[in-house]
């Protein structure tokens, strides 16, 4: 064909850089989306991918290159001119108003400003239009707080749509999905496509990858490490340009399973605000082994994880540790009765970001005589604690007095292992603890972790990454709408058989 | 001697009690506004101070009683970028700015105040206000007189309740402040600037404020004194959270509110000294924090109230 | 226009920024004082001699700051651990009101023990007085900031109840006043015949204490980690909501010493206008100070100066003596802007 008379790429992305400080977030990124084509944008928490799609967006202004939508330079910094070129966004913290009106929502910066009256039935007219065009069923008056998650990345797709998005980028959509959303998601992009939409979405799920683009770039370390067409490509070949290497699972050596440890009989937990509660759950962690919770999340991870690290209390049921009866509920309760928790954020529960790397390691045990007495902190043993983590987790951090901001979120993980880990708990409740890291970091935390395991203590592992659950798990659990399954050993599911387990049926 | 029940069925109580509201209600509009989007003003104390004597002064230079008004929102709206500058696209701490501005905008008052009147001693007077009986309504029987024998401020105060509850909930500009208010990344993923919604929503907050100040001193009296908002602006921010960020309910707060301060003056009187009047100038204050502790369990915040927004932050 | 943090400021930058922002403020004041056409470098110069310019005006100034040492070490105390108390006001005349209870005869005991006695008393009367507001912020979420300035004028209306009532002194004539309290209540005076007392002693001992508190001791270090992140303090097992009480019985007592160290002395007794804002002065203090309990005794006594200067130089300059409320209001947001600014990099776009 004609490269003269050939229409211009939807997008086009030029030597795009981004710093951050010392950071290099993007580093020299170019590539084209075609019109009509689906481009799955693949890498691990941290590559860079969100970054990169902010600055496509206009949040963030790159430091160099530039962006053309439909050969036009997109003025850069600015939502609004992504916007009127046709670029729409889905992203992954919805970006959704929960006090309005779906109407209201999508209708938001629709109309001029200054105008004295919104015009509802026309956003009304155009909402239903769409949403039958493209099969997105919403309720167009319903107050966004009383939607599911699904429902509300349809308000977020139709976002992009009232606005005749021609480009629509997705930032990590199935991550909230239960596996039949995420099959309708990749319908609609089907439909979208079929009707002259572009597409990008992120992902660091390679089957979705692979089920779902025609194309895959892969981002690693800020740099698009290469670029495949999904036809020619398998699982294998992408996981390595992601990684940089061949993907070697952990090895996982035999252990005796030990004593029981901790046991939920019959639990139910109290409603909350976000997230679900737990109805009558029943589970047993036995010493030598890591239990995986499998779940989409918001499906109860949260109350689960809340009740072992002591922040809430059941409702009804009992709560076992070893063979005591635990009646006091608080943080320090399940310290005291040995239990470690390594928490889903680290930023707004792991550790104070503005204290100092002694200050944090000391935080669950200051009262113990080692690091107090008499009510005064005696800092030099804090010191010397803190020096002692950074010397056995190898932590990148330039002094014990440093502020735990400045350290990198893998360093960060590392010193919370260590503090949560030095009183070598007999249970471990570890949430998400990989989420972000990179490559190195999560084999270090999957390392820690097995290694309590060969110890003795009895871990609750719960993550949202099937494939770090699989490789680590004597056991896993299912979660789904506050429920638990029954227990199953390792390699007596398959993957389909969870994924139907984690959208609500019984194992089969 | 009237009886104390008595007093709730006279006009006159509820003519005090509609006057006593009005600045309250111009006030109270204002820090909504800004809460609505996000942003707690405590400078309200101050703006007040510094609207009560903006618009008293134009009038006493011999401007008229409107163009006061205008000064004195202009006023407002001068503090109000100060405050929100400070604390939108700087992101400082909405409590201390709060405070710098009440500290601010109450000690420049009275700095000009001196500097221009230097020598007097009492405070000199203006004609604020008259009270304009609306033709035919204010024949009305019960609420004709209370309602609708009042100055044109406290008609400008309710029709701003209509306008401000419009506004919010029937406008672009409405939807995207309360969205501001909500979740900011909401607002800015739909190309609207988060900072200048909230910038705005601040300054026309504060000139709200400054009328309710300049209110006192045009309407309900007719000179500039000394700690004369005294914990009004305070008690507006309490009357927000009372109103659960609503205009209506805001309006009908600060109606309770001054029909109780109205009632307690009478009774003051009634008591004859028996008990001292000190105690019923304390119960309006002693609600206000009644009234907190009521609504506080199902009290609804805006969801962003008091977070700093970085543009590209979700 | 966004923020991107600094890595760590350097000791000049945190030097050099706070000395910017009071450049600033003398620049704003510069202007309102040429408003009052007057020369604002000798407007400056007298407002440094009233405040510093002979041993009258040392001691004056000194003794100025003392109530505002009190309060400023209140407000860095709570707000350390991010309690808003904006009550420091009605905390110091609950100091002040028992003081003059206790004081003025009704405890016939020596000076030895009816001082610490009385100066007791009025810790725990304020520690009470914010105990209430802060109950109320754990047990039902109302905000502390509302109830705590609400407070303010219901204590002074008390006070004014307690003048024309039992507190009346039936020897003054005209001034609600309360009777003077006896010898043996008093502090006493650290220079006999000038007015500077022990309460400067106290309140400068009480700072180097805090200090001690704040780096030293499990209580500071709670405080600390409450302050800048309460739910991680709740996930890591400390008893949050009890180190804010402990915080709020802290910071209400020691604002309440301020108001007996007036009473006991200087004034003798209990009027009005005891306070001329001390409590809100404090905010600016602590925040001038940035929260550290010793820096807060030489911000003390730089706002104090620049109070007592103005005053000085308003009686010969006839610039209204207002503008040392201005310039103090000023330099409260021009502090905390730059150290903002010393910790974030402003971007333009």
């Amino acid at each position: 064909m004609d490269a003269q008379s050939s229409p211009p790429p939807a997008l086009r992305l030029s030597d795009i850089t981004k710093r951050f400080g010392s950071l290099t977030a993007n580093d020299a990124i170019s590539f084209e989306l075609g019109q009509g084509e689906v481009i799955a944008l693949l890498g691990e928490n941290g590559a860079g991918k969100t970054t990169l799609m902010n600055i496509l967006f206009g949040h963030y202004v790159a430091d160099e290159g530039s962006v053309e939508v439909f050969g036009k330079p997109l003025p850069p910094g600015d939502p609004k001119a992504a916007l009127a070129a046709g670029v729409g966004m889905v992203h992954q913290h919805f970006t959704l108003a929960d006090n309005m009106s779906v109407i209201d929502n999508i209708a938001l910066g629709t109309q001029p400003l200054l105008r004295l009256k919104l015009d509802r039935s026309a956003a009304r007219a155009k909402i239903d239009r769409l949403a039958q065009d493209f099969g997105l069923a919403v309720k167009a008056d319903a107050l966004v707080a009383d939607l599911s998650v699904g429902e509300r990345q349809r308000v977020e797709i139709l976002k992009a749509l009232y606005r005749d998005a021609r480009v629509l980028i997705l930032d990590e959509p199935t991550a909230v999905l239960t596996p039949t959303e995420t099959e309708a998601l990749f319908k609609t992009l089907k439909l979208l496509v079929a009707k002259g939409l572009s597409v990008i979405f992120i992902s660091h799920k390679l089957n979705e990858v692979m089920m779902a683009s025609d194309r895959v770039l892969v981002l690693r370390a800020g740099k698009l490490s290469g670029e495949r067409r999904t036809a020619e490509t398998n699982r294998h070949e992408l996981a390595a340009l992601m990684v940089g290497h061949e993907v070697t699972p952990p090895v996982v050596a035999k252990v005796e399973r030990g004593a029981l440890l901790y046991e939920l009989k019959g639990v139910s937990t109290a409603r909350r605000a976000h997230g679900t509660a737990l109805k009558d759950i029943e589970l047993a962690l036995h010493g030598g082994e890591i239990t995986g919770v499998a779940g989409v999340s918001g499906n109860g991870q949260a109350a689960l994880a809340g009740l072992l690290a002591g922040m809430e209390a059941p409702v009804s049921g009992t709560v076992w540790i070893k063979d005591a009866a635990v009646t006091a509920w608080s943080p320090l309760a399940a310290l005291n009765a040995g239990i470690a928790r390594v928490p889903e954020d680290r930023h707004r529960q792991g550790a104070i970001a503005d204290m100092s790397v002694s200050e944090n390691v000391i935080a669950e045990r200051y009262r113990d005589r080692r690091f107090s007495r008499a009510g005064l902190v005696d800092w030099t043993a804090a010191r010397a604690f803190a020096q002692s983590i950074i010397d056995d987790y190898e932590v990148k951090c330039p002094s014990p007095e440093a502020r735990i901001r400045l350290l990198s979120g893998g360093n960060m993980q590392k010193l919370i292992l260590g503090r949560a880990l030095d009183p070598n708990p007999s249970v471990i409740l570890a949430n998400q603890p990989s989420r972000g890291l990179d490559v190195g970091a999560v084999a270090y935390v999957h390392s820690r972790l097995l290694e309590a395991r060969s110890r003795g203590a009895a871990v609750l592992l719960i993550s949202e990454d099937l494939e770090e659950l699989l490789a680590l798990s004597d056991r896993i659990v299912v979660i789904s709408a506050g429920r638990l399954s029954k227990p199953s050993a390792r390699g007596e599911l398959s993957i389909s058989q969870i994924g139907a387990m984690m959208a609500g049926h019984e194992a089969a | 001697m009237m009886d104390a029940v008595e007093i709730l069925f006279t006009a006159s109580f509820w003519v005090a009690a509609i006057r006593i509201a009005s600045p309250l209600i111009f006030a109270t509009l204002g820090e909504l506004i800004c809460e609505r989007a996000g942003v707690l003003n405590l400078g309200i104390e101050g703006i007040m101070t510094a609207g009560a004597f903006a618009g008293w002064f134009t009038v006493y230079m011999g401007g008229d009683l409107w163009t006061g008004v205008l000064v004195a929102a202009l006023v407002g709206m001068a503090f109000g970028l100060l405050h929100s500058f400070l604390t939108v696209p700087l992101g400082l701490s909405q409590h201390v700015v709060g405070i710098g501005v009440t500290l601010l905008a109450t000690s420049l008052t009275y700095y000009v105040y001196r500097l221009a009147l230097p020598e007097v001693t009492s405070p000199p007077k203006i004609e604020p206000f008259q009270p304009w009986p609306v033709p035919g309504l204010s024949k009305l029987p019960v609420v004709g007189e209370a309602l609708f024998t009042q100055t044109p401020l406290t008609y400008l105060a309710f029709v701003l309740v209509i306008v401000v509850a419009w506004g919010l909930y029937r406008t672009p500009l409405g939807l995207a402040v309360r969205a501001v208010g909500e979740n900011p990344g909401a607002v800015e993923a739909q190309g609207i600037s988060v900072t200048a919604v909230r910038m705005g929503a601040v300054m026309a907050g504060s000139a709200l404020m400054a009328i309710g100040g300049a209110f006192l001193t045009m309407s309900a009296f007719n000179s500039f004194f000394f700690n004369m908002i005294n914990g009004r602006g305070w008690v507006c921010i309490a009357l927000v959270v009372f109103g659960s960020w609503r205009p209506g309910k805001a309006l009908l707060g600060a109606i309770l509110f001054a029909a109780f301060d109205a009632y307690q003056i009478r009774l003051q009187q009634l008591s004859g000294g028996v008990v001292p009047y000190q105690v019923f100038l304390m119960l309006p204050y002693a609600l206000s924090i009644l009234a907190l502790i009521v609504v506080a369990r199902r009290a609804t915040y805006p969801k962003a109230l008091m977070v700093p927004y970085q543009k590209g932050e979700r | 226009m966004r923020l991107e943090p600094k890595p760590a400021p350097s000791l000049a930058m945190s030097i050099l920024y706070p000395v910017v922002a009071i450049v600033v403020t003398f620049i704003i004041a510069g202007v309102l004082v040429m408003l009052a056409d007057a020369n604002p470098f000798s407007v400056f110069r007298l407002v440094l001699k009233g405040a510093a310019g002979s041993q009258f005006a040392i001691l004056e100034t000194l003794t100025r700051a003392t109530p505002l040492i009190f309060t400023g070490l209140a407000v860095a105390v709570a707000f350390r651990a991010k309690l808003w108390n904006i009550g420091a006001e009605a905390q110091l005349y609950m100091g002040a009101i028992i003081t003059v209870v206790l004081g003025t005869g009704a405890l016939p005991l020596p000076a030895i023990i009816l001082v610490p006695l009385v100066m007791l008393a009025a810790l725990i009367g304020g520690a009470l007085l914010l105990a209430g507001p802060a109950w109320l912020k754990l047990r039902f979420g109302v905000d502390e900031v509302v109830t705590t300035l609400l407070l303010n004028f219901i204590v002074l209306l008390f006070v004014s109840m307690l003048l024309e009532g039992v507190l009346k002194d039936p020897m003054a004539l005209g001034w609600p006043q309360s009777p003077k309290i006896i010898a043996e209540a008093q502090l006493p005076r650290v220079i006999t015949g000038k007015r500077l007392h022990y309460g400067f002693v106290i309140a400068v001992a009480l700072a180097i204490g805090l200090w001690f508190v704040m780096k030293k001791t499990v209580l500071g270090y709670e405080m600390r980690a409450v302050g800048h992140n309460a739910e991680a303090a709740r996930f890591l097992g400390m008893p949050v909501n009890g180190v804010l009480m402990k915080t709020a019985l802290l910071s209400g007592g020691i604002a309440a010493l301020g108001g007996f160290s007036e009473v006991a002395g200087l004034k003798g007794s209990l009027t009005l206008d005891l306070s001329p804002g001390f409590g809100y002065t404090g905010i600016v203090v602590a925040m001038l100070a940035m929260l550290n309990p010793i820096g807060v005794v030489f911000s003390a006594i730089f706002v104090a100066g620049i109070f007592v200067g103005a005053a000085a130089m308003s009686r010969t300059a006839g610039v209204p003596s207002y503008i040392a409320d201005v310039m103090v209001a000023t330099s409260l947001l021009t502090m905390v802007t730059a150290i903002m600014l010393s910790r974030y990099r402003v971007k333009w776009k």
